[in-house]
């Protein structure tokens, strides 16, 4: 590890005077409707995000679009919700959820200013389900949308969190070529939320 | 920066002679800033489109940042932020070490490149990898990583659109954040029919995303490792978290069972808390989205795989030791300096002859050693637009105006520009030389023939015609109105 001394040893030789860490404060947004900014927001970044009372209306909202009637291989982590056809958790290797269709996932958390909806690891049997599928659907509570990252990362507790987790807002896309905004680049090519309550 | 000897053995294995694209990046070495911008923007109507296509990223930064009325405190967070990271470093590098080890990572210490590039390669050769994909990292870049790899027989396929665009080429990213937005529609189009057999002609972008997307995903399927960069790793978390809005970065490590993530040692960040400021900030400033599509945040290997972290110095804990130039330690690579640029807007990012160019890279590069780089502060108005959008407050065309005088004062600017200097300073020391120099210049614009007095005025009077000059100066009219002062 002489390496890692080394370089140790030079940043703290080299280290110069700084200021401590700062409060978090005078940064936390507010909204009159947190619902309607949420949905304002996922429609904004490209997502479509349909508000219903239950799952029982959540389920029937996604069989009533154009990217369940095509769906052949479903992937569901909610219960009742989108119609499995394939069962992740006896999926060993991710590369067999190549030719996904859909992917109906749980998030635990949404953030009304930016859309984002916070997907984790323990809830999902493999990574890939999250951006391999030709479309994804988000089940998220009323009640877990938040008015901002500093919410979100104050409810999240992420040093408590295992494997990982990511803030998905919105399908897939680039602009690489001459700015064109293209959605569907290697992940999901729409992105739909389903707001329960 | 690079490690030379590898790069030779790459460019050396039978590679095919360098093809010259339009707008792309030139052979041979680096000429200066001068020399390289003026190639591009001899095409005057690419200038033009690159300096549009930037301003309109520009356009939408401010309105991104417009919407959110907390925007200048989470920038003056930003900084302190960083500050306080920077000045703590090696305490946080050691916890954030603690926490990934105790999370089932491997990290690993690099002094340099050359380390960095070993490291990644052993990794790789001990578990038979032949095939990588990789998700942007500047690192890598800045490393030398691809034609290290390629020289020992492993296939590296950049993922990002952009960079896919740009690898096929045989090119660097000339942006950070758009590395293709040099190249044209069409010439993307021309491209991808000769490497993935679209129809020619074809140019439509979406078309042309679709392709890539299938040609990719075959990629992705196949890989046996998945490299990313880094956006931030978290100290008192062990985490480190990675933005794309495509998904590459995703689709890269959750099919194979190795993921290896490369980053500088800066890239650290105290608390989780910390990421709620960072992340507002990033994908705003970058391209006016108000978050990445995908920000994932890696806690630890996958069941039955492998996490391995890369932190790699390469001269930033030098860096460190250099006021005022160690806050360009603070960047997070958003790349809006660069949009706003009036000078990079108009020479194209491979005018810079740097891995990271724009403003922040005229200060990152004469810190690896002045050399052609020292051509770089001095492409600059010094305008300060940077400045003013840069989301952790970078201070950069101070940064920029302290290494002139470092550059001039070390011998490294050119003769003439020194020889200048010297004499507008010996001239602007003394009141009667500056009133004298004064008449002259006056005189001389009077009775000069045009085409000597664009001579004599150097560079600036190439492209604009000099101000028909007053008839008397300000010295005179107040002598002339309220007597002799």
């Amino acid at each position: 590890m002489a390496a890692r001394d080394e370089i140790l040893a030079a940043l703290r030789r080299n280290a110069p005077a700084g200021p401590p860490h700062p409060a978090l404060d005078g940064v936390a947004a507010a909204f009159p409707d947190l619902l309607a900014q949420f949905a304002q927001a996922v429609a904004a970044v490209g997502g479509t995000c349909l508000r219903v009372p239950d799952l029982a209306a959540a389920d029937a909202a996604l069989r009533a679009l154009p990217i369940h009637a095509g769906a052949r291989r479903v992937v569901s982590l909610v219960a009742g919700v989108g119609g499995a056809t394939v069962d992740a958790a006896a999926v060993q290797d991710p590369h067999a959820l190549a030719d996904l269709d859909l992917s109906v996932l749980r998030a635990d958390l949404a953030v009304a200013e930016n859309g984002a909806c916070w997907i984790e690891g323990p809830s999902l049997p493999h990574h890939a389900l999250a951006v391999i599928p030709e479309h994804v659907a988000v089940v998220v509570d009323a009640a877990a949308v938040v008015p901002d990252l500093h919410a979100a990362y104050a409810a999240l507790d992420l040093p408590g969190r295992p494997r990982w987790g990511l803030f998905l807002s919105g399908p897939s896309k680039t602009a690489d070529i001459e700015q064109s905004l293209v959605i569907g680049a290697h992940g999901a090519r729409s992105a739909t939320v389903l707001l329960i309550g | 920066m690079s490690a030379p000897s590898d790069a030779a053995v790459a460019a050396g294995a039978g590679a095919p002679p360098p093809v010259h694209h339009p707008g792309g990046r030139q052979a041979g070495p680096y000429p200066g800033h001068p020399a390289a911008a003026a190639r591009f923007t001899a095409d005057v109507a690419r200038a033009h489109w690159h300096d549009e296509s930037l301003w309109f990223v520009r356009v939408k930064r401010d309105r991104a940042a417009a919407q959110l009325p907390a925007w200048e405190r989470l920038r003056e967070l930003a900084e302190q932020i960083k500050a306080h990271a920077l000045a703590n470093l090696a305490g946080y590098l050691e916890e954030f070490e603690r926490n990934a080890t105790a999370r089932g990572a491997t990290v690993h210490w690099a002094r340099d490149a050359a380390d960095h590039n070993r490291i990644v390669h052993e990794l790789l050769s001990a578990r038979g990898v032949t095939r990588v994909v990789k998700s942007k990292s500047m690192l890598t870049e800045e490393c030398g990583l691809n034609p290290y790899l390629e020289a020992r027989g492993v296939e590296v396929v950049d993922t990002d659109l952009g960079e896919r665009i740009v690898q096929f080429r045989g090119e660097p990213p000339s942006h950070i954040v758009l590395p293709a937005i040099h190249i044209k529609k069409e010439e993307i189009g021309a491209l991808f029919h000769e490497k993935l057999g679209t129809a020619a002609g074809a140019s439509d972008p979406k078309y042309l995303t679709e392709a890539a997307r299938g040609h990719l995903r075959e990629k992705f399927l196949a890989a046996q490792a998945g490299i990313t960069g880094v956006n931030f790793a978290v100290a008192d978390t062990g985490a480190v978290v990675v933005c794309t809005n495509e998904g590459n970065a995703d689709m890269g490590t959750a099919l194979p069972p190795l993921h290896i993530a490369c980053m500088g040692l800066e890239k650290l960040v105290p608390r989780a808390e910390d990421l709620g400021v960072f992340l507002r900030l990033l994908a705003r400033s970058a391209t006016g989205q108000p978050v990445t599509t995908y920000s994932t945040h890696f806690l630890g290997p996958k069941p039955g795989g492998e996490l391995h972290l890369v932190l790699v110095d390469n001269g930033r804990s030098a860096l460190l030791a250099r006021d005022p130039f160690r806050r360009a330690l603070s960047c997070i690579r958003c790349g809006a300096c660069m949009n706003t640029c009036p000078v990079f807007r108009r020479s194209g990012g491979y005018s810079y002859g740097t891995t990271v160019p724009g403003p922040i890279g005229s200060v990152l590069g004469p810190a690896q050693g002045p050399g052609a780089h020292a051509t770089l502060p001095f492409a600059s108005t010094l305008c300060g637009s940077c400045a003013d959008v840069c989301p952790v407050r970078i201070d950069l065309h101070h940064q920029l105006l302290a290494w002139r005088r470092e550059l001039v004062a070390g011998g490294h600017a050119p003769a003439g520009k020194t020889l200048a200097l010297r004499v507008t300073a010996w001239i602007f020391a003394s009141p009667w030389r500056f009133a004298a120099a004064g008449r002259l210049a006056r005189a001389a614009l009077r009775l000069l023939p045009r085409g000597l007095v664009a001579r004599l005025s150097g560079a600036w009077g190439r492209q604009r015609e000099l101000p028909a000059p007053p008839a008397e100066s300000f010295r005179d009219l107040y002598r002339r109105t309220h007597g002799r002062p």
